[in-house]
């Protein structure tokens, strides 16, 4: 499905887009705050310590293995650090294919240029428009042993290969037992996602619809370095991934990233920054709002908050969660998809059907989510959680 | 091609279709204008050869091949009568079709990769499937490959390439397309690889699923070499091809993707075997183009053991076909001809196979079923702390209850989820 044009030119193509896209005149009307906000200001990402502004805080992460950490970094926005990741998977695997609607020429997202013309058409190339095709393709290479990363353009056009997702891809192994012959090479990229004005059909986070599927891993980064490191794991994964990508980043995130080939670990969550008490549970682009009410919350409040990263949604790592729940007692999660039966409902039913967790707790679990609607344009910012929303989250909890 | 159309030009340079003549009479393009694609044969209902240039194979490859034909139909009526038993959960016969399946598997390479929709026993039987291995998937005993997870006649072989059998409709021919582009991208980057196609077997019912279209379209785009056979049977359960499509048939879609494409008599099997073979060719010829093979032919049996398909069609018309045309008697009319088979070659065969069919089903049937802990693996590669954790929880709920549950028929009882 394609993007209606004049979106297409504006949010992607165009070289004059601002870095900060919420800063023009034409985008405020839809997205920004009032002025005397104190809460909801935009996100500052040139100071936002959910990235890395420096080679050394990139390089300290201990998830890196030696030899990454003593090398060199290079700045890049996200959909830079998808590329590089891109380019290191095809240039170490002659297996490795990308393909989808438009990638040929870089993909409306720019995360694939150049690709084409460093490895050949043969490895990157567009395919007709049609998602069930792309994916079901996908497996079929997969299964003759090729590393195949496919690009739904959007993720709220991939339910037309939902069925191939659920029904193939999540369960070939599984049917195919002692054969044990798995689809370990395929990875499906899609952005998703607000934007400030994606309205219906380019706003969506449809993971949780993922997280119901046994049989794939659904990750989402939350910035440059973790969208490389995580993709390339995805790509090396024995398992189908779902790796999806917040469009809104794409341009906006820029930090230092190591300039190798590195992987970071699926299923582990991250604990972006440590406290003792509230936990503050989030992934992808909602980050950025929770780092910044967490912010607020501690200077207002004189609490200590946990931040903790999902980064792989399904199989999510509950350990590492429900540990730090049990040091603080107390629990905000946050996404941008529907609240009902999203992400939040799963970490909040799991830490009370723990017994140990359950009895430690000070206040009931809180959620903060897109509402029970669809994105409607002009009401974007009333939809997706806010610095305020998150902040009065946990305020209550505190205070419960 | 130029950027612009220049003035007087016979041509249109509209990228979208390039060769295309302007005209100044108005005329749509009627389906009826065209005549329906043939359909090639090269043997009469009689088993007499009407095109002499048909490659046969020797004698020996063709009893063979008449051997396994009235193995499957012989397995169908006895598995069938083994489910309405209740022996079996599920069954689906592919009688009228074991020519198709059985003369374009013939015609492929040990090599060549296959995907399947489900009526292709004959492809898994000439491709040297074991009975054994026929009867522990339906009876999902603990030497099914498939680790009694499937549905019966849901199989698949790694040893011959075929990948296993899924419910969903269509969803493997996309699959194809990508499995052969594999192939080809394998074979630029290592000529010395035997060249191989990928075979897909579907109806022309599943045909009408959203993954037909994407399948053939990429299939096309990408030059894949990969030949699609669609066995037209007639029916989608009680659903009749004037009700699934108003076009002729499926092989004339095959055109407009820009595939070439042929319709072949599905109850000759000499005529499906060369077809194969020939489409072999073309789908390798170039680094590769995808084919269509439109084989016709008459679903004799139900749909499924499920199905009742007197409640849609006369049983005269069934009849009708069984005793007519049907790809086994024309075929053993050839061998007769050709005084290689007779009568009581013919009764000797059938009750060998009968036996030998009773006997690994009675085998199977006898074996234990897979361990309860095949339940949770295979999921993700490694078992996850998640599932690792309900396998516990429901030890613990069967040793808790004990009587509640029947496990003896399993490999290891409880004790295996561990």
């Amino acid at each position: 499905m394609r993007i209606p044009l004049r979106l297409s030119t504006f949010l992607v193509i165009s070289p004059k887009a601002p870095r900060n896209i919420h800063s023009t005149r034409f985008q405020k009307a839809y997205s920004t705050h009032p002025p005397g906000a104190k809460l909801n200001k935009s996100i500052d990402y040139g100071s936002t310590p959910i990235l890395c502004h420096s080679t050394s805080s990139a390089l300290q992460n201990p998830e890196l293995s030696p030899e990454i950490r003593n090398g060199t970094t290079k700045r890049m926005n996200l959909f830079q650090s998808v590329n590089d990741a891109l380019s290191l998977a095809l240039s170490s695997d002659e297996t490795t294919m990308v393909f989808g609607e438009d990638v040929g020429f870089g993909g409306v997202f720019r995360c694939s240029t150049g690709l084409a013309d460093q490895y050949g058409t043969h490895r990157v190339f567009n395919t007709p428009l049609c998602e069930q095709g792309i994916v079901g393709f996908a497996i079929g290479a997969a299964a003759e042993g090729m590393k195949a990363v496919a690009e739904i353009q959007f993720a709220d056009y991939v339910y037309p290969a939902f069925d191939q997702l659920v029904n193939e891809a999540a369960k070939w192994r599984y049917r195919d037992g002692e054969y044990g012959r798995g689809l370990g090479g395929l990875t499906v990229r899609m952005p998703c996602g607000a934007v400030g004005h994606g309205a219906l059909y380019h706003s969506q986070s449809p993971e949780s619809l993922f997280t119901h599927i046994p049989g794939l891993r659904v990750i989402m980064p939350r910035s440059p370095i973790q969208a490389k490191g995580l993709l390339l794991a995805a790509i090396q994964s024995p398992d189908p991934c779902i790796f999806m990508e917040p469009k809104a980043l794409y341009r906006a995130a820029v930090e230092h990233v190591p300039i190798d080939a590195y992987t970071l670990p699926l299923s582990v969550a991250e604990i972006v920054k440590p406290g003792k008490d509230l936990t503050l549970i989030s992934y992808g682009h909602p980050m950025y709002t929770c780092s910044a009410a967490l912010q607020a919350a501690e200077r207002d409040l004189g609490v200590s908050i946990e931040l903790i990263d999902l980064r792989t949604v399904y199989p999510w790592d509950k350990e590492t969660v429900l540990a730090s729940v049990r040091k603080t007692g107390r629990c905000v999660v946050v996404h941008e998809s529907m609240i009902n039966a999203g992400i939040g409902a799963e970490v909040a039913a799991s830490i009370q059907g723990d017994k140990e967790t359950f009895l430690r707790m000070e206040a009931p679990v809180a959620r903060v989510a897109g509402w029970g609607i669809h994105m409607p344009l002009m009401f974007e910012k009333f939809n997706v959680p806010d610095v305020a929303r998150v902040y009065d989250a946990i305020k209550k909890s505190i205070q419960y | 091609m130029g950027p612009s159309q220049k003035p007087g030009a016979a041509g249109v340079r509209f990228p979208g279709a390039v060769d295309s003549k302007f005209t100044s009479s108005l005329s749509f393009q009627y389906p009826e204008t065209n005549t329906a694609i043939p359909t090639y044969r090269t043997m009469s209902p009689e088993g007499e050869i009407l095109d002499s240039t048909v490659v046969l194979p020797s004698d020996d490859a063709a009893l063979k091949m008449y051997l396994n034909m009235i193995k499957v139909s012989i397995m169908d009526l006895i598995m069938v009568e083994a489910q309405r038993q209740g022996r079996l959960s599920f069954y689906m016969p592919s009688q009228g079709e074991e020519g198709i399946c059985v003369g374009s598997a013939a015609a492929l390479e040990k090599d060549d990769v296959i995907f399947s929709q489900y009526r292709e026993a004959g492809v898994f039987m000439q491709k040297g499937y074991t009975l054994e291995e026929f009867m522990s998937q339906l009876f999902a005993n603990r030497k099914d490959k498939g680790r009694g997870r499937n549905m019966p006649v849901h199989y698949g072989s790694k040893e011959l390439n075929i990948h296993s059998i899924s419910s969903p409709l269509a969803t493997q021919i996309p699959h194809a397309s990508g499995a052969a582009y594999a192939l080809k991208l394998q074979r630029i980057s290592n000529p010395s690889l035997p060249p191989r196609v990928v075979a897909c077997y579907f109806g022309e019912g599943a045909a009408s699923e959203g993954d037909f279209h994407g399948a053939l379209n990429i299939a096309a785009t990408r030059s894949c070499p990969v030949i699609f056979i669609c066995r037209n049977n007639g029916y989608a359960i009680s659903t009749p091809t004037l009700e699934q499509y108003r076009g002729d048939g499926i092989a004339s879609r095959g055109i407009g993707y820009g595939i070439d494409t042929i319709r072949v008599d599905g109850n000759d099997i000499w005529a499906v075997r060369e077809v194969t073979m020939k489409a072999r060719e073309i789908a390798l010829k170039d680094g590769g183009r995808p084919v269509l093979i439109e084989a016709m032919s008459y679903r004799i049996s139900h749909h499924s053991t499920s199905d009742d398909s007197f409640a849609y069609r006369a049983r005269v018309e069934v009849e009708d076909w069984k005793r007519r045309d049907n790809p086994i008697t024309r075929l053993r009319k050839y061998l007769e001809r050709k005084g290689v088979w007779d009568e009581s070659q013919e009764i000797e065969a059938r009750t060998n196979i009968k036996k030998e069919i009773l006997r690994a089903l009675s085998e199977a049937e006898k074996e234990k079923k897979p361990p309860i802990r095949s339940m949770f693996e295979d999921v993700y590669k490694e078992m996850t702390p998640e599932l690792k954790e309900q396998m516990g929880e429901l030890r613990r709920v069967m040793q808790e209850y004990p009587e509640e549950y029947d496990v003896g028929e399993f490999e290891g009882g409880v004790a295996s989820l561990k």
